[in-house]
C-alpha cells in the first residue's frame, strides 16, 4: 500500500519557471510589432460608421487627423454637448472660427512634411456617425481652400456587407 | 590557483522585467488600423466666376440625400441605399445603349504588352468608356452615417466594375494586384483609367428648405 505514498508532507511541487521569461518576451515582441504608439488623446466621442469598401491608410507620417463629435463625457461640463472639432490633439475652442482653425492647422501640418511630400498630405476625417453634414461640409470647404485635397473618410470595415 | 566554477547568473527576475516591458507596451500602444474611404476633393476654381462646365444632361446622375436621410437618385425619390450600387453600375456601363443613360466615347488605354491574351500584342485596349459623372449632393442636416454609406455604395460600384474587368482580362483579383510589382501596378493604373471614379461632391447647398 505504501508503494505509491511517497513525498508526503513535502508541500506542492515547484513548477519550473525557467521558460517564463521566454514566453513573456515572445508576447512582448508580438505586441511591439503589431501595435502602434498612441499619439493623441481623442477628446470627442466618435462612433465610426461601418462600410464595406474601406482601404488601409499607408504611410502614417503623411496623415493628419480631424475629429468631429460631441465632447467626451468628462469634458461636457466644460464645453457643453454641441459637436466640436478636434485637430490632431487640440480641441477647437469657442473663440476660434472653426474653418479658419482648420486652414491654419493644414498649413501648420504641411510645414512639417518634407518638400517632396507636401502635396501628398492626407487628412483623415474621423467623424461620429450622427453628426449633421453641415459641419462636415464646412470642414471640407476649409480643406479645399487650404488645398488639402486628399481626404480619407475614416470608417470601419463592415464584414457583414461583404457578400453582397 | 583554484579553478572556480563559472557562476550562473540568476535569471529569476528576467520574467519580471519582461512583464514590465510588456505592460508598458500594452498601455502605450493601440492596435487599431486606420481604414477608410480615400477620396479626392475638387480644387476650388482659380477664377471667382462660377465655372459653367457644359455637361450633357444624360451624362449626369444626381444623387440627393435630404435632411431625413432619404435618397433621390436621377429624379426618382425613395431609392434605397442597397439599390444604389446596381443603379450606379448600370449608369457607368450603359449595357443597352439606352439614350437616357450616359454617352460613351472610344478610348485607348495602354496596358503592359503581353499581359493578357485578350489584348492585342501591343497591349493597347480599345473600347468604350462612359462619359458619366455622378453628382452627390447632401443637405446640411443629412447625417454623416448616411452620407458615408452612399459614398461607399458609389465607390463599391466602381470597384466592382474594375474588379470585373480585371477578372476578365487578367484573371486576377483587382484588390490583390501588388502595387510593388511594376507590371501589376501599371495594370491597376490602366484599369483605373478605364473606369474612372467620376464622383463629384458638389458645392454644399441647402436642399429641402429650412435648416
Amino acid at each position: 500500500m505504501s508503494k505509491f505514498k511517497r513525498k508526503k508532507g513535502q508541500g506542492a511541487q515547484k513548477i519550473n519557471t525557467s521558460s517564463l521569461p521566454d514566453i513573456i518576451f515572445m508576447l512582448l515582441f508580438f505586441f511591439m510589432v503589431s501595435t502602434t504608439m498612441r499619439e493623441t488623446e481623442v477628446q470627442v466621442q466618435i462612433t465610426p460608421t461601418e462600410v464595406s469598401e474601406v482601404k488601409k491608410l499607408e504611410q502614417k507620417s503623411l496623415v493628419s487627423y480631424i475629429y468631429i463629435g460631441r465632447p467626451a463625457k468628462h469634458l461636457q461640463g466644460l464645453y457643453g454637448s454641441e459637436p466640436m472639432i478636434q485637430l490632431n490633439d487640440k480641441l477647437v475652442n469657442e473663440e476660434g472660427i472653426p474653418t479658419e482653425a482648420v486652414q491654419d492647422f493644414v498649413l501648420f501640418e504641411r510645414e512639417k512634411l518634407p518638400e517632396i511630400e507636401k502635396n501628398k498630405m492626407v487628412m483623415s476625417l474621423r467623424i461620429d456617425q450622427d453628426i449633421p453634414m453641415g459641419k462636415v461640409d464646412d470642414v471640407k470647404q476649409a480643406l479645399r481652400r487650404a488645398k488639402a485635397l486628399i481626404i480619407n473618410y475614416s470608417a470601419r470595415k463592415d464584414y457583414e456587407d461583404e457578400g453582397r | 590557483m583554484a579553478k572556480r566554477e563559472l557562476q550562473e547568473i540568476n535569471a529569476g527576475s528576467m520574467a519580471d522585467i519582461a512583464f514590465l516591458l510588456l505592460i508598458f507596451f500594452l498601455v502605450a500602444t493601440t492596435m487599431d488600423v486606420d481604414t477608410g474611404l480615400t477620396r479626392l476633393l475638387p480644387p476650388i476654381p482659380e477664377d471667382e466666376q462660377e465655372q459653367e462646365v457644359k455637361v450633357n444632361k444624360r451624362n449626369v446622375l444626381v444623387v440627393l440625400i435630404n435632411r431625413n436621410d432619404q435618397l433621390m437618385v436621377g429624379g426618382e425619390f425613395g431609392t434605397r441605399v442597397d439599390q444604389l450600387k446596381e443603379i450606379t453600375m448600370e449608369f457607368f456601363t450603359n449595357p443597352t445603349n439606352d439614350p437616357t443613360l450616359p454617352e460613351k466615347e472610344t478610348k485607348e488605354v495602354e496596358f503592359p504588352p503581353g499581359s493578357s491574351p485578350l489584348l492585342p500584342p501591343d497591349g493597347v485596349w480599345r473600347g468604350q468608356v462612359s462619359k458619366g459623372v455622378i453628382s452627390l449632393q447632401n443637405d446640411r442636416s443629412t447625417t454623416y452615417q448616411q452620407y458615408l454609406k452612399v459614398q461607399n455604395e458609389l465607390v463599391a460600384a466602381v470597384n466592382q466594375l474594375r474588379q470585373d474587368f480585371c477578372k476578365l482580362y487578367f484573371d486576377k483579383d483587382y484588390n490583390d494586384l501588388n502595387m510593388n510589382n511594376p507590371t501589376e501596378k501599371e495594370i491597376a493604373e490602366a484599369i483605373r483609367d478605364v473606369y474612372k471614379m467620376n464622383i463629384s461632391e458638389a458645392e454644399p447647398k441647402n436642399i429641402g428648405g429650412l435648416n
